[in-house]
């Protein structure tokens, strides 16, 4: 996108029927790093590639609780988003505090969007920088949505937001038609496969990604949102690096080099910082 | 299958007096809770009204979700409590209840709210005098798997003893029922009676008096 003379103001329209300042908001979300969601019919889950400032700093935090049946996973301008995160909370616990039941996500979302509308229709703001893929559940299921700067938003079974997500996405749509019936832990390894893809080369490791997930198990209790111990993470990354190179070996040699990279991955997991 | 029953007699008063007998006090709020009200009748028209509102524009939200009892009693709840706190209550107590599919199966519920905010969920509940005459029967007589017509039967004996001993009270009633299927209010109704008794024949034989 170039510079032109009807970039300056989000209430200026280009003869093209354009809002330039929106589309701008939405090439912050584009630099942001990557954030992935998926859901089954029970269960949605979060993931993000942790980026830090420099080596001596903690990760900027892109995963954020809501409620306890619903929480963000954002990519863009991360105070817009903390903020936006405050906001999408209020919304819960105020409903939760008047009708005693959890805000259902289709109207957590919309509420959202509207407040990104307004600042999309006013002269003296801006759009929010930053992109929230929303997960929660409720009692029609689990659900993920898309909110973005623009003041719109889908549903999704899968998606990829931040830089480098188109990766991601490919590695989605070749998967996500059989989403609704996967199990937790199937989603989790999706949801870091997803991710993996955004890293381009790098390791993907417990450091450098954070997953969270919701839903409700099959006698009906919920398990409330909550971002996966980083143990946990790596010896789920651990067991799929496994099951990814036991194939690449032949017949017979498979069982026995694949028991060795097992060991050799669990030897070589980084420790958390 | 889940039934729930509101029973009431059709009065409203003007003060002490019985002056409207074709009062219906039960009322359908949304797909799946039956609210009765005792008290000043005017408020709980009011109550209707925010009711109203509150359904229409969640079912304009068109999107799978609807309030259940639980929900619509919690709202109930902060309306009745904060216009205590503002000196200005909605003179009712309000009995709430209905069913709702859960991700856990069928769920009921039934509750009560008054004039100064209390509020609880109970398997049996009654206003005013109910509270008194009503409550202790339906406490030894109550069971968790009545049928309809053991239910009606139990609510009906209730009546009764209020009808004899509440001197507000009158011979016109109504019964409602919820379940998942819907709400559906009974057109009105009488219970049998009998007066005669022989100390009602001739009252004042045997009265002790100074004429």
């Amino acid at each position: 996108m170039f510079r032109n003379q009807y970039d300056t103001d989000v209430t200026t329209w280009s003869p093209a029927g354009r809002l330039f300042q929106v589309e701008y908001a939405m090439e912050a979300v584009k630099q942001g790093s990557a954030c992935v969601g998926l859901r089954s019919r029970t269960h949605a889950v979060l993931a993000a590639a942790n980026k830090a400032a420099s080596e001596l700093s903690s990760h900027q935090r892109k995963v954020f609780r809501v409620a306890d049946h619903a929480g963000v996973a954002l990519a863009g301008l991360t105070a817009d988003g903390r903020v936006l995160s405050r906001f999408l909370r209020s919304e819960c616990i105020n409903h939760a505090f008047v009708y005693d039941a959890p805000l259902p996500v289709s109207r957590l979302a919309l509420r959202l969007a509207d407040k990104a509308q307004v600042c999309t229709q006013r002269s003296w703001k801006r759009p929010y920088g930053v992109g929230l893929l929303v997960a929660g559940l409720d009692v029609s299921g689990a659900h993920l949505y898309y909110n973005c700067p623009s003041g719109n938003y889908f549903e999704y079974q899968a998606f990829a937001i931040g830089s480098r997500s188109q990766a991601a996405k490919t590695f989605l749509e070749r998967r996500f038609e059989g989403y609704n019936d996967y199990t937790p832990d199937q989603l989790i390894k999706d949801a870091l496969s997803a991710i993996k893809e955004t890293l381009q080369g790098e390791k993907l490791t417990s450091s450098n990604c954070t997953v969270a997930i919701v839903g409700r198990k099959d006698d009906g209790t919920v398990e409330p949102f909550e971002s996966i111990d980083g143990n946990r993470i790596q010896e789920i990354i651990d067991s799929m690096e496994a099951a990814e190179e036991a194939p690449a070996a032949a017949a017979a040699a498979a069982e026995s080099s694949s028991m060795q990279e097992e060991d050799k991955g669990t030897d070589a997991a980084p420790m958390d910082i | 299958m889940w039934n729930l029953f509101f029973s009431l007699v059709l009065s409203a008063s003007y003060g002490s007096t019985l002056r409207y007998k074709s009062v219906e006090r039960i009322k359908a709020v949304g797909k799946h809770s039956l609210i009765g009200a005792s008290g000043e009748f005017s408020d709980f028209q009011e109550i209707l009204r925010y009711l109203d509102e509150l359904t229409l524009s969640d079912h304009m939200w068109d999107d799978g979700n609807s309030l259940g009892p639980k929900e619509v009693h919690s709202y109930l709840t902060r309306v009745m409590y904060n216009r205590r706190n503002k000196f200005d209550p909605l003179w009712n107590s309000l009995v709430l209840g209905g069913v709702k599919k859960g991700p856990k199966g069928e769920e009921k519920y039934l509750g009560m709210v008054n004039m100064i905010g209390t509020h609880f969920e109970e398997n049996h509940i009654a206003t005013g005098f109910g509270n008194h005459l009503a409550i202790p029967i339906l406490r030894a007589e109550w069971c968790e798997d009545m049928t309809f017509e053991e239910a009606v039967k139990l609510v009906e004996k209730c009546l009764l003893v209020l009808l004899y001993r509440d001197r507000s009270s009158i011979n016109k009633f109504q019964i409602a029922k919820i379940t998942t299927e819907g709400a559906t209010i009974y057109p009105p109704y009488s219970l049998k009676t009998h007066w005669g008794f022989a100390a009602f024949e001739n009252p004042s034989k045997g009265a002790v008096g100074s004429w």
